[in-house]
């Protein structure tokens, strides 16, 4: 029993860490807080769900989340975010407003029952993991999870853009003065951050279900797993979401109407400690 | 206070409570809304405008003064004036809890973390089903006798806000206000001058907490009904807006923007159920275009077409 919670907790970490993962990239590198962050979680899931629904093909519903969330980020960057740029206040206050609209928008087209994406054949049904039997699915997320922080560690650590980031994170004026057009990172930066969401939504529709209220729930697990892991850190985004995952799975089987509360405690200690996070910086 | 200050106060005040009288019921509850409101925004604006700390959790705050209101008269039997004290203690206390934690950020950082503390109140509303009805949240007959009248109650809330106006006019213009105001132009100078700034700023967001309560208990007794909307995110996000469609840091203004706010509202309800895409619209187009709040904007404007020297030094203290 102790395992099978362990596995629940560690695969729910997985799908936290795809979501904020993204959140904490463009929040590390824009300075942008992108509260819409949840609402495009749930429209990446609604997109999966409907093209899945559509085609039947899994892959394909991904790509279409993915691909689609990652527009609507440049849609949101370029077209309504460069009008704020240098006010953080104004960028965070502006991305509210465009939850509060991409939720009702969502509620206009899908309406406001529940929906699970379909998962393909061979994602359904058990595995025998020593003596139980776990759901592939939630493994495959968790598996998803690992991949996403292996390809983004990666990214940003071997690589020509990854390194372009880190030292846009650092002093994004001076990367500028080096004769690197910082403002085609950002926006790249911002799709891919955007893109995670559209992912995790695909995988969290199929796992937790998807309904109108649903990107505020992932939204307090993001702003829970940043507070806690530190702006813009991989590694606090990876220690916070297993932090979260495990401690909200144990929340549900110890108090379950109170599970909410749970993750109320870590972040506070925390906060009493290290008011930027874990791996948080002064800027 | 000036004289001429106290007489626009007392027309104000008068303007209030005789108004209504000559509208219909529907816009009496219209208006009752709008001066719960205009409360809330201001316990907001003590944060935002005179403090340097947008917070984003005060409808969680207000939400949950409502919930205990009506949860302690419904189940526990109280009686209304003891409901909404327990209500408003109730509010108090969590927002001392929420300030403890959040004084130690700024910016952004405070922005995250009353919100997301916010968004865990509406999400222990939602799922503790036994005691706040889940979902389908609470209904309870808050009001009798004279109260059920309307316009009785109209004016009873009336009265209650003026007087709350006044504590919070008088809140933020006291050296404590003062001192308020000079750790949001400077943290470390005030600090270096001596004043102990985490205490002031806990104190500062527990007062707030405690306007923002006693709005959350007016408008149980005006509601009769709460469920997860009233804490839920939009509802904070609804209380910033008025305070920055009035103006952050102009404290009365508070009532301009949740009039704007709330005629809107009722406006765009009459002929379509879209008003959280209506809500989210006015905030981005706020951002973008009038910052400063629509009397700030106006003003900026009008400072433009006339007198063009005043210009720059207007834009100054808008900025």
């Amino acid at each position: 029993m102790m395992a099978f919670q362990i596995l629940n907790g560690l695969t729910f970490a997985a799908l936290l860490f795809v979501v904020a993962s993204g959140f904490t990239l463009i929040f590390g590198l824009l300075r942008i807080v992108n509260l819409a962050h949840g609402a495009l979680y749930l429209l990446g899931g609604y997109i999966g769900y409907t093209v899945g629904q559509f085609t039947g093909s899994f892959i394909v519903a991904g790509i279409a989340a993915m691909a689609s969330i990652a527009f609507a980020g440049l849609l949101l960057d370029r077209g309504l975010l460069r009008f704020v740029r240098g006010f953080d206040l104004r960028q965070v206050m502006l991305t509210l407003g465009v939850a509060l609209v991409l939720n009702d928008l969502a509620l206009v087209i899908w309406g406001g029952d529940t929906f699970s994406v379909l998962t393909p054949s061979w994602l359904q049904g058990v595995v025998q993991v020593g003596t139980l039997f776990y759901p592939k699915f939630r493994l495959f997320v968790l598996a998803v999870g690992i991949f996403v922080f292996a390809a983004l560690w990666l990214m940003l650590n071997k690589t020509r853009l990854g390194a372009l980031i880190r030292a846009g994170v650092d002093d994004a004026e001076m990367v500028e003065a080096c004769g690197i057009d910082i403002r085609r990172v950002f926006l790249i930066t911002f799709m891919l951050g955007s893109a995670l969401a559209g992912l995790g939504g695909l995988l969290g529709g199929a796992f937790l279900a998807l309904y109108p209220s649903a990107d505020s729930e992932i939204l307090v697990f993001s702003l829970a797993v940043v507070i806690i892991g530190g702006r813009g850190s991989l590694e606090g985004a990876a220690i916070g979401s297993l932090f979260i995952g495990l401690l909200n799975t144990f929340g549900q089987v110890w108090f379950p109407q109170l599970a909410y509360f749970v993750i109320f405690g870590p972040m506070a200690v925390l906060l009493a400690f290290r008011p930027l996070g874990l791996f948080g910086r002064a800027t | 206070m000036r004289a001429s200050l106290r007489v626009v106060m007392l027309v104000a005040v008068a303007a209030l409570v005789a108004l209504p009288l000559a509208m219909p019921t529907y816009y009496v509850s219209v208006a009752t809304q709008i001066l719960i409101f205009a409360v809330l925004a201001m316990a907001v604006d003590i944060l935002a405008g005179y403090t340097g700390r947008t917070p984003l959790c005060h409808g969680a705050l207000f939400g949950t003064s409502t919930y205990v209101t009506i949860y302690a008269v419904t189940t526990m039997g109280l009686g209304l004036p003891a409901a909404m004290a327990l209500g408003i203690v109730a509010g108090t206390l969590l927002s001392l809890l929420f300030g403890l934690l959040a004084v130690r950020t700024s910016g952004v950082y405070f922005l995250l973390l009353t919100l997301a503390l916010g968004l865990i109140v509406w999400g222990v509303c939602l799922r503790w089903t036994e005691v706040t009805g889940g979902e389908n949240g609470i209904r309870g007959q808050m009001r009798s006798g004279l109260l059920l009248d309307p316009y009785v109650l109209y004016a009873m809330i009336a009265l209650v806000v003026a007087v709350l106006t006044f504590f919070m006019w008088r809140f933020v213009t006291s050296p404590f206000g003062l001192t308020l105001r000079g750790i949001k132009d400077s943290e470390s100078r005030m600090a270096s001058l001596g004043y102990n700034v985490p205490l002031h700023l806990t104190l500062a967001f527990t007062m707030s907490g405690f306007f923002a309560s006693i709005a959350g208990a007016l408008y149980a007794v005006f509601n009769d009904f709460v469920s997860p909307s009233t804490v839920q995110l939009s509802q904070s996000v609804a209380g910033l807006l008025m305070a920055i469609v009035g103006g952050i840091g102009t404290l009365f203004g508070a009532f301009v923007g949740s009039f704007i706010i709330i005629a809107l509202e009722q406006a765009v309800s009459s002929f379509t159920e879209r008003w959280q895409m209506v809500l989210g619209l006015t905030f981005i187009f706020i951002m973008i275009f009038a910052p400063e709040g629509v009397i700030g904007k106006l003003r900026l404007l009008a400072a433009r077409r006339g007198r063009g020297a005043n210009c720059d030094q207007l834009q100054k203290s808008a900025a």
